[in-house]
């Protein structure tokens, strides 16, 4: 049984080791992203998951699949789409939430998947891992691109002054506030039309999840009260 | 990356985002993952050990040869990341604490005195009971309010500096609660205005939550028009405090709204010129970031408001003459630095006018209440 594991650890540590390689020769300067801000600007205007080809980015979740799984031993089993390495305690039965993400400041959520989960449970909890999913990549796409042609913005015009990207300090040149403006301005009314689908999209999943949070605790109501009523009975 | 810092000085400062040991999200790092499976392959303790999680990384097989310091280093770091995450459970006694950052309780202390002031300042003896019930019913409308306007914007929140600590960004509460809890305050905050009080005082309670929720906080990603939406937003209360006493919309509750209302200008213009980074970023709809130069204009067209409405005050047998005279020099000092701020448009000028205009309104109305006109009519004795 043990050499068997091990053989299989191996190997995916190996693939782990091989994808790596392959990221890390990649664009160097920025750290990459695990989602091409590329590929989901030219997507839908809301950025809706299921209709994006999921990035092979999302690489290192194979492995980890397996892996997480193999220590229900230890912790709860996670949800399949549960993205992050970390394992909550067996005995909890809450959602756990990390720290903001790196790229787009959102903070992960962990979900909880009881034993009993009941259909309108998992829609919900399917439905909030979706939208955190999707917000996700909105953000991470936005943040990034924001400091992408924020650089680029810097660049040419300190390129227009004539000056270098160092200043005499050997500080990196910035702009003052009121050159940056441009940009904003110009930043804002690029995206107005991605940001009212976004909130457009925002508001109906906020909604949505509020609404079946509000029923799945009415039905938790309602079965407690079940219970109580047929031990009374008994 | 980069994020924007506010110093004390409400300073915007642009530094990298300090490299956290490992982003818990998508966001991973290529090295980081590599080296977090490297020791979630370590072997599997026996299930009768105890459900306190040991550090991984001590227990790691030497699969492959590996780096050991930069993976002690990242086995470090994997436990601090886990010890960074919390359980998204509510407790009894962090849920006051909670509530309050969700309603925005300084925010609807301020509100709920300039209603207090307007409740003052109009011609009618002043009765503790009418009172009392104005100050806790739109107390609670201004929680509801607030509530709302923080589960409406969770994601805009966690990406702005100002705003990434409350209470849904960081799941301390359920948004399912913070609408329950909303729900909770407006339903009888809106009641006890509605029959505690007069049913006038109460619709203007009411609009003025459909106003901040369902205009102002969607128009704040449409349209520059939120400002002024918001002004209004801020100058219903005085005047709800002055119906409250009076049952009546006079001209003095217009006054008083036309005060709060000028106000806002000078005090949000100049805030949102420090923050035009973040609004951009986030897709906020701002004067600061898409017309500058009206932002500007309409700060200093409103401090002059501020001198004519102080003006206007006597007119209207609001207060005596004397009170123009003695708040003309806070009038010109804010006007001075609202033409400041034109002028230069720099940080340290919006800075300036921002901070001015906190102290400038509760010293303005301050002013009024002592120079309050008392015709007849009772009011606090100054």
């Amino acid at each position: 049984m043990k050499a068997s594991r091990k053989t299989w650890c191996t190997s995916n540590l190996r693939k782990a080791l091989r994808r790596l390689v392959t990221l890390k020769h990649a664009e160097p300067g920025l750290q990459k992203p695990m989602v091409s801000p590329v590929k989901i600007s030219v997507l839908t205007r809301s950025g809706e998951p299921e209709k994006m080809a999921q990035p092979r980015a999302n690489a290192m979740e194979d492995v980890a699949q397996p892996l997480k799984l193999e220590r229900g031993s230890e912790c709860r089993e996670a949800a399949p789409s549960q993205v992050s390495g970390f394992c909550p305690p067996r005995k909890s039965c809450h959602d756990w939430i990390g720290l903001p993400d790196k790229y787009s400041n959102l903070r992960p959520v962990h979900f909880y998947i009881p034993e009993n989960e009941s259909p309108l449970e998992q829609k919900l909890r399917e439905l909030r891992q979706e939208t955190q999913k999707w917000n996700q990549q909105f953000w991470a796409n936005q943040n990034l691109t924001f400091h992408k042609e924020k650089e680029e913005f810097i660049h040419s015009r300190l390129k227009a002054k004539g000056l270098g990207l160092r200043a005499e300090s050997g500080q990196k040149a910035t702009l003052n506030a009121e050159e940056m403006a441009d940009f904003y301005k110009e930043f804002l009314s690029k995206n107005f039309q991605k940001h009212m689908y976004y909130n457009r999209d925002w508001y109906k999943r906020n909604f949505a999840i509020t609404f079946f949070m509000g029923k799945v605790a009415l039905e938790r109501i309602w079965n407690k009260l079940r219970l109580k009523h047929k031990k009374t009975r008994n | 990356m980069y994020v924007t810092q506010r110093s004390r000085s409400l300073n915007q400062q642009v530094k990298p985002k300090p490299e956290p040991t490992a982003s818990p999200f998508l966001g991973k790092t290529p090295l980081d993952e590599a080296k977090a499976e490297m020791y979630e392959m370590s072997p599997l303790s026996p299930p009768s050990l105890p459900l306190s999680r040991k550090p991984h990384g001590k227990e790691r097989i030497e699969l492959e040869p590996a780096p050991v310091a930069e993976a002690s280093a990242a086995v470090g770091a994997e436990t601090r990341e886990e010890k960074q995450w919390r359980e998204m459970r509510l407790r009894a006694d962090d849920l006051p604490g909670i509530l309050a950052r969700l309603s925005k309780i300084k925010l609807t202390a301020l509100v709920v005195s300039t209603t207090s002031a307007g409740f003052a300042l109009a011609p009618a003896p002043f009765d503790w009971p009418c009172f009392l019930l104005t100050f806790v019913g739109t107390g609670l409308a201004s929680c509801a309010a607030n509530s709302i306007n923080q589960f409406f914007e969770v994601p805009f929140d966690s990406n702005m500096n100002r705003t990434k600590n409350r209470p849904l960004v960081r799941g301390q509460i359920s948004p399912l609660l913070a609408v329950s809890f909303a729900a909770c305050c407006a339903v009888p905050g809106v009641a006890l205005l509605t029959w505690g009080v007069n049913p006038l005082t109460g619709a203007l309670g009411a609009c003025n939550i459909l106003l901040y929720t369902c205009c102002y906080t969607p128009l704040k990603r449409v349209s520059i028009a939120n400002t002024w939406v918001g002004a209004v937003v801020g100058a219903i209360p005085p005047v709800m405090g002055w119906t409250a006493a009076t049952g009546s919309l006079d001209a003095g509750a217009f006054l008083l709204g036309g005060i709060l209302y000028s106000w806002q200008f000078p005090h949000f213009n100049a805030l949102s010129w420090g923050l035009r980074e973040d609004y951009s970023r986030g897709g906020y709809c701002m004067m600061s970031v898409t017309h500058p130069g009206l932002c500007r204009r309409v700060a200093l067209r409103h401090c002059l408001a501020l001198v004519a409405l102080s003006a206007a005050a006597p007119a209207l047998d609001v207060t005596t003459w004397t009170f123009p005279i003695i708040a003309l020099p806070i009038n010109l000092y804010i006007c001075y630095l609202g033409f400041r701020f034109y002028r230069d448009a720099d940080r340290r000028s919006s800075r300036k006018l921002f901070f001015c205009s906190l102290w400038h309104l509760p010293l303005f109305l301050l002013l009024m209440l002592t120079c309050q006109r008392r015709g007849g009519a009772g009011g606090p004795q100054s």
